[in-house]
């Protein structure tokens, strides 16, 4: 800590002010401090210097704060489960067990989870009513079988213990029946017109809500709806009223598309539809034959991707620059009147013109994609180039928008904040998980305004920083516990529906806006099936059927939006802005992990490592090798980022291949209040992001404090450094051990066999002993490493499915994750660009498995069917077997890292899968649990288990279809058929481990008219 | 006892006796037994004990904690799944071996100047492997099922897993725990029947009664406890080499690089030696002092040690010349890295303060100026029991940090509970040996006396 720190408490707004504000709220609200109640800036930084990140706390263990911290946690945790106590009930057994339900079987059920507005399809595996494991719906557009992090960590969301749960006024707990009155006073108080009603939701793509709302504006017209989303689509709404003078919904074709240019956009891991188009682009990267068709892939981005680690060709470039490119390349490329602009973008333009060229030679074949964090005018290039290269209908398509009613959502909040700073606004209901105080732009003060609302509600699933500062605030019910509707990224509707009764006391927003609209008491189940009936055409019983079998599919068949034609408008061009100066920029990003911060306090999101930097717990300021060597920063060096008269506090983390001159800050980090989990960690970028500039932003000013900070990365690739040099030693150790291997096609076709080494397949006969034979079943797997994507599903789905716990920042800083499948990451080349490779490492179920033969008490064996079992129950602990695994994929219960304790939580596990318990080993298992269902289910039917019926938990998750699993004695299964590729080989095969999990090598499709 | 008279008087071959000449049967008694019976608690004694017992409770204390919350406390991770632990019980065995070494191996060899040493280079060796059986327990994820690596009878009839060495090593460390205490104990007999016929107390008449057995000195007694001696330095022999063999299978039949290596038995036993030794050594100095036993533990046997300890030196030094030699011979990658990364990466410098405790430094010993300095050879001991103790560092911690996949590469920083543990069995082995100065002979009364005799026949005396 600086020593010419102020402890003074800074100066509140005038008494004057806050005498109003307390007055308006009758003198209930607690609170501690003028300072607190403001929420000013001066405030936030005193927080800041009274409660800082504690950057120079020891890594290696708790402190004294933490142990307090803990403390005080637990307590307030026994106090909760005392509060929602239920009164003791006699249980009686099932007289007649309920229709379907078998115990110990599953069943599934398909439903969508809403983010950011669009809905992705899922299936929902249940146990005895028991929502557990979520799969992807393979019906569904948006999915078609594979899921993203988010909806994979969803389980753990709806159990989260620190979730609101009671309906909370002026800070006690009071009920819902309570809220009804107390609507029921404030609607009658209000005028006939409505005056003074403002509705703040998030994106709504649901018809049913939006329909709602509407019949609630056309009774009180004076009200106002408006939407916010912190990782809202603007930029991409208004390119497209650029570029069509209307808002439309984009779709992609990625597997019509030979040549694609991605524009900063990290298509296979974020933005609507990127499950499926991450399906899509795999596709094209198979190769079975020397003959295959693969795409190729044109990557400029700002921030290392994992769209640009699967990239072909990858460029970084700052944020801002990439305008000027989308420039070069649309004049390049014919778009009518575009010229390459006179700052230019730093991409040498014999690159852009061999891109140009090839995407020329794809006419219809070809696409561009804009970044959703990239301006307006980039979106409008990208169209208006896909356009020339007559790509309309073919590799994308227009639809109508999404949304409801697409509005720039920054106006809207805009308006919002304006309304009541002018007094406007009386009632304000805030809905849809909105969580403002916390995310909206700093410039709006939306803390301060917010006081001066008469009555403010809010509805979400934490108690959060919004929620504190209002009267009412109602618990949100989880989209796994409510029922309704949301529109996929190509129109299709998706049905929520329940997998179980809400735990706590939580309302969906139908049921809350249902208050607003009159049908106060009317369940969200109705809501959504009445309209729904208002508005198909199928009437009666035929409704009845098309509504039982879109419950059935999960989505509503025929509800896709239909392809609109377009016109791009002829003055693109001029429509286009300036480049920015040479100041260095700020980039914002939504999180991987933790997007917008809703998921903050999610453990598994948390804790999973970020593609590419492999970091957990926190958000960084990210930037280049060279920008960190100009401004003299290191890796770990605790920064004020300031920028336009607002400042916060970063530590720096230094990413290879990150673009120079600008800084990536990821947001939903610095989190106040989200829970004991999200309350923390990280550091907060809606300090310093303005309405104006809300993701790239040029004049940062970066200064050191002089203090560290410690991140938790669970792969070190580079160590940089004091003097700023690099020291590849990862990535050059991975080459030259040949873990990765890799070809451009043109090797490939020369030599199929290039991942083969002749040196491993002579020693696979040296051994004295006879070999097992292996008879039945041989279960293997087979990891596709040119289709892998590095999205880490399968990490998140492995931790679902098999009840990893979570061990914390500390733990991870030790060295000590617990995920049983991790995504290698290793780099090639230049620091300042390198090629990035990704390897996702499980259990290799050796043949000759090394941590057998040491196991003092065999607790590890094999079985005859080739797997490497873990004995829970006889392991002692010796830690012997994880020495001896060459690839280190044991993870060990060093202390007690599950929970036996929430009982929130006993719900979300897995009951075919052992809670381990401290001093044991554990690892993959191939999902033996689902191996077992699998045989059972066989030989109750007197077969042999089908290719295909076992799907591990990685393999099911996994969007690109990267990941195969089968019985490799049966030459006809698809994982034997991948394993007879010539592409396959094993990892450290030269060991004579005989791995049952191998890989099939990447091959690249690299442009020849480029070098390097 | 040695009625062929091979042996060359001792005196020819030195310059330093192996006793100072002048002392009689009845004087040798009366010095050693005054250690036990006459000083009383001297308040030196009491000083070093409550720093010792200080330590135990540390121990204690420490040993409590880790069975509360599990290993974790330890700085040991994933890939370093081995740290202080191993380090700490492989050092302490290692120092276990000169006790053996001395008592057994130099008995049967007949050198006659390992007679006022081998008493409490014994005790010693029970202390250290007290110390060191501690270590495989504790790192236990859960030690409370410790005895599942033991072959009983169980309903499930499950038996350990006999491939792994972790398996060996309970047989290894357990018998030679047991050899190691009978030999101590047989030796001390005739001397505990000594101790009770000279105590005064009624109490220590008592204990010491029940402890020498119903020792009279009889010739039928004399005799059977000589056959007694000769076989178990005969059963105690080959333990000498099987135990550090067999705790160096433990790394060798593992495959990571750095442990996989056939060279690993014959380096852990010259290493074991080695420290045991300077184990001795360090001990043997302050005793001599403090109890005035410069008299029987001579120069010459400070000298004898300190060449044992430059001929195992050497042969240690060899190991790692040949294990750098290989790693690049065989042209094994791993190997190879393994050598760079021990001596270019994040710990080379414990690599290279090992090469200098345990290589540089001792080579002084060629002098014989520094064999005839107390307290040189004192300060050389104390290195090279910390560079024994890099040693195991090393080979432990640096070969597991960076293995096979990069990607799992890691570091592994010792906490306070880890130096807890190993400074609280230091505890145990310190109070253990003050208790054992405090209340038996630290040198065999009866071997001295025999020396005495040996002696007396061959000049007159003075």
């Amino acid at each position: 800590m600086s020593s010419d720190r102020n402890p003074k408490v800074p100066q509140a707004m005038d008494p004057a002010t806050l005498r109003a504000k307390l007055a308006q709220e009758n003198g209930k609200r607690f609170w501690q401090s003028l300072e607190e109640l403001s929420e000013t800036k001066e405030y936030r930084e005193f927080l800041e210097n009274e409660f800082p990140h504690d950057p120079e706390k020891d890594p290696q263990g708790l402190n004294r704060r933490d142990v307090l911290k803990l403390a005080a946690a637990s307590a307030a945790l026994a106090g909760l489960s005392a509060c929602t106590k239920l009164p003791t009930q006699r249980i009686v057994p099932y007289v007649k067990a309920p229709e379907e339900i078998v115990a110990g079987k599953p069943l599934f059920y398909a439903t969508s989870m809403p983010l950011a507005g669009v809905a992705s399809g899922l299936l929902v595996e249940s146990h005895m009513g028991r929502p557990t494991k979520i799969e992807g719906n393979p019906e569904h557009p948006g999915s078609l079988g594979g899921t993203d992090v988010f909806a994979q960590a969803a389980t753990l969301g709806l159990y989260d213990p620190d979730r609101s749960q009671t309906v909370v006024f002026q800070g006690r707990i009071s009920s819902w029946g309570a809220f009804l009155t107390a609507m029921g006073n404030e609607k009658a108080a209000m005028s006939a017109d409505g005056h003074g009603l403002r509705i703040l939701t998030d994106t709504v793509t649901s018809p049913a809500l939006a329909a709602q709302i509407a019949a609630i504006l056309k009774k009180l017209p004076a009200a106002k709806w408006h939407q916010y989303e912190p990782c809202g689509r603007d930029n991409a709404r208004e390119g497209a009223r650029l570029a069509f003078g209307k808002p439309v919904n984009t779709v992609y074709r990625m597997d019509q598309a030979d040549v694609i240019v991605s524009l900063d956009a990290d298509f296979v891991s974020s933005g609507p539809g990127h499950v499926r188009y991450a399906r899509e682009f795999s596709s094209r990267r198979v190769i079975e034959a020397r003959n295959a068709n693969l795409n190729r892939l044109y990557v400029v981005e700002s921030m290392p991707s994992s769209t640009g680690a699967v990239a072909d060709h990858r460029k970084p470039l700052r944020a801002g620059d990439i305008e000027a490119f989308a420039r070069e390349l649309a004049a390049a490329t014919g778009v009518g009147g575009t010229t390459g602009g006179a700052a230019g973008s730093k991409i040498p333009a014999d690159w852009t013109g061999a891109v140009a060229k090839d995407l020329a030679a794809h006419r219809g074949s070809s696409l561009v994609i804009a970044g959703e964090e990239q301006p307006p005018a980039v979106h409008a290039l990208a169209h208006a180039i896909n356009a020339a290269l007559g790509n309309l209908g073919k590799t994308v398509y227009y639809t109508d928008p999404l949304e409801a009613n697409p509005v720039n959502e920054m106006e809207s909040l805009r308006d919002l904040v304006n309304d009541i700073n002018a007094g406007n606004v009386d009632l304000l209901f805030m809905l849809g998980g909105n969580n403002p105080v916390y995310d909206a732009p700093v410039d709006f003060d939306f803390g301060p305004a917010l006081l001066k609302v008469k009555t403010r509600v809010h509805s979400g699933l934490y108690y959060d920083e919004t929620a504190e500062l209002c009267h009412w605030h109602v618990p949100a019910a989880h989209f796994l516990e409510a029922w309704g509707d949301a529109r996929a990224f190509d129109g299709t509707i998706g049905v929520i529906q329940p997998l179980i009764q809400p735990l706590y006391d939580g309302h969906s927003a139908y049921e809350i806006i249902g208050v607003l609209a009159g049908d106060a008491g009317k369940s969200g189940h109705a809501v959504v099936q009445e309209y729904w009936k208002s508005v198909r055409p199928e009437k009666d019983k035929a409704f009845d059927a098309y509504w039982e079998r879109s419950l059935h599919d999960g989505l509503m068949a025929g509800t896709a939006l239909p392809a609109i034609s377009v016109v791009v408008r002829g003055d693109i061009a001029q429509q286009v802005q300036n480049t920015p100066g040479e100041q260095l920029q700020i980039a914002f990003r939504p999180d991987p992990t933790v997007f917008d911060g809703r998921f903050a306090n999610n453990g598994w999101l948390q804790e999973l490592p970020k593609p590419n930097t492999k970091l957990t717990w926190d958000n960084a300021a990210m930037l280049s090798p060279a920008t960190a060597r100009r401004l003299a920063l290191v890796d770990g060096d605790y920064v004020k980022l300031q920028l336009a008269g607002h400042e916060t506090k970063a530590g720096v983390v230094i990413v290879p291949g990150h673009a120079d001159n600008v800084v990536t800050l990821h947001l939903g980090y610095g989190r106040r209040r989200a829970g004991s989990v999200g309350t923390g960690p990280g550091f907060n970028a809606n300090f310093i992001r303005t309405s104006n500039a809300p993701w790239i932003a040029s004049g940062l000013k970066i200064e050191k404090t002089g203090d560290k900070y410690y991140f938790a990365v669970t792969q070190h690739q580079y160590v940089i450094d004091q003097e700023g040099h690099q020291v590849e030693k990862e990535g050059v150790e991975a080459a030259r051990r040949d873990l990765i291997r890799i070809a451009t096609l043109e090797e490939f076709r020369k030599d199929p066999n290039f991942a083969k080494d002749p040196h491993e397949e002579a020693t696979k006969g040296l051994t004295l002993y006879p070999g097992f034979k292996s008879e039945g079943y041989a279960w293997g797997l087979a990891i596709d490493l040119n289709k892998c994507v590095g999205c880490n599903a399968c990490v998140v789905a492995c931790q679902a499915e098999n009840n990893i716990p979570v061990v914390g920042k500390e733990q991870v800083m030790k060295g000590r994750a617990m995920h049983w499948i991790r995504v290698d990451t290793y780099f090639r080349g230049n620091i300042d660009n390198p090629e990035t490779y990704y390897e996702p490492v499980l259990c290799m179920h050796c043949e000759n498995a090394p941590c057998e033969v040491v196991c003092p008490v065999g607790a590890t064996v094999h079985s005859p069917e080739g797997l490497n079992e873990m004995v829970y129950n006889r392991c002692v602990g010796t830690r012997y077997c994880s020495n001896n695994c060459p690839y280190k994929v044991r993870r060990f219960n060093f202390l007690l890292y599950s929970d036996y304790t929430t009982p929130s939580l006993f719900g979300m596990r897995n009951p075919n899968v052992t809670v381990r318990s401290r001093g044991v080993m554990e690892k993959c298992t191939y999902c033996v649990q689902r191996i077992n269902a699998a045989k059972i289910n066989s030989e109750e039917q007197n077969r042999e288990v089908r290719d295909g019926e076992i799907v591990t938990a990685c393999q099911g998750a996994c969007p690109a279809e990267a990941i195969i699993f089968g019985n490799i004695n049966d030459p006809n299964s698809r994982v034997a058929k991948w394993k007879a590729q010539s592409r396959n080989y094993g990892l450290l095969d030269d060991l004579n481990t005989r791995p049952r999990t191998t890989y099939l090598a990447r091959v690249l499709n690299p442009n020849p008219e480029i070098h390097g | 006892m040695d009625p062929e008279g091979s042996q060359t008087p001792i005196e020819a071959t030195s310059a330093h006796p192996i006793i100072e000449p002048g002392y009689t049967l009845g004087t040798v008694t009366d010095k050693i037994s005054s250690i036990v019976l006459g000083r009383g608690t001297s308040k030196g004694w009491i000083f070093g004990f409550a720093i010792a017992f200080s330590l135990l409770m540390l121990l204690n204390f420490t040993v409590g904690y880790l069975l509360i919350k599990g290993v974790g406390i330890w700085g040991i991770n994933i890939p370093v799944g081995w740290g202080f632990a191993i380090v700490n019980f492989v050092w302490w065995i290692g120092i276990g071996h000169a006790g053996t070494l001395i008592s057994a191996i130099l008995l049967l060899l007949r050198q006659q100047w390992r007679t006022s040493i081998n008493r409490f280079a014994e005790a010693m060796t029970l202390f250290a492997v007290a110390c060191a059986g501690m270590f495989p327990l504790l790192h236990m994820g859960r030690p409370w099922l410790f005895f599942w690596l033991m072959p009983y009878p169980n309903p499930m009839w499950l038996w350990p897993q006999f491939r792994s060495p972790l398996v060996w090593d309970v047989f290894a460390v357990s018998t030679y725990a047991t050899v190691s205490l009978l030999f101590w104990f047989v030796g001390l007999v005739p001397d505990l029947a000594t101790l009770r016929d000279r105590a005064r107390n009624r109490a220590a008449k008592v204990v010491y009664g029940i402890l020498a057995m119903g020792w009279r000195g009889s010739a039928v007694h004399w005799s059977r406890y000589e056959t007694a001696s000769i076989l178990l330095a005969g059963l105690a022999t080959p333990l000498v080499v099987s135990v550090h063999t067999v705790v160096s299978f433990d790394f060798s039949v593992a495959q990571v690089a750095g442990w996989h290596t056939t060279i690993f038995p014959p380096y852990f036993v010259a290493g074991a030696i080695y420290s045991g030794f300077a184990m001795v050594m360090t001990l043997s100095i302050p005793i001599r002092k403090f109890y005035n036993l410069e008299d029987f533990i001579t120069m010459r046997h400070l000298g004898n040690m300190a060449k044992v300890m430059l001929a195992t030196g050497l042969i240690v030094a060899y190991g790692y010349m040949m294990e750098t030699f290989m790693a690049f011979y065989s042209g094994n990658p791993f190997d190879r890295f393994l050598i760079i990364n021990r001596m270019t990466g994040p710990y080379a410098f414990f690599y290279w303060l090992l090469i200098a405790c345990n290589i540089v430094i001792p080579q002084i010993m060629w002098l014989r100026s520094v064999r005839n300095n107390v307290a040189i050879l004192f300060v050389i001991s104390l290195i090279v029991n910390v560079g024994m103790w890099l040693e195991r560092f090393v080979i432990v911690v640096i070969s597991l940090h960076r293995d096979f996949l990069p990607s799992s590469w890691g570091m592994y920083y010792p906490t306070r509970w880890d130096w807890a543990t190993y400074v609280g069995t230091i505890g145990l082995f310190l109070t253990l040996l003050f208790l054992f100065i405090r209340f038996l002979p630290v040198i065999s009364i009866y071997e001295m006396r025999s020396l005495v005799e040996e002696t007396d026949e061959e000049k007159p005396k003075k």
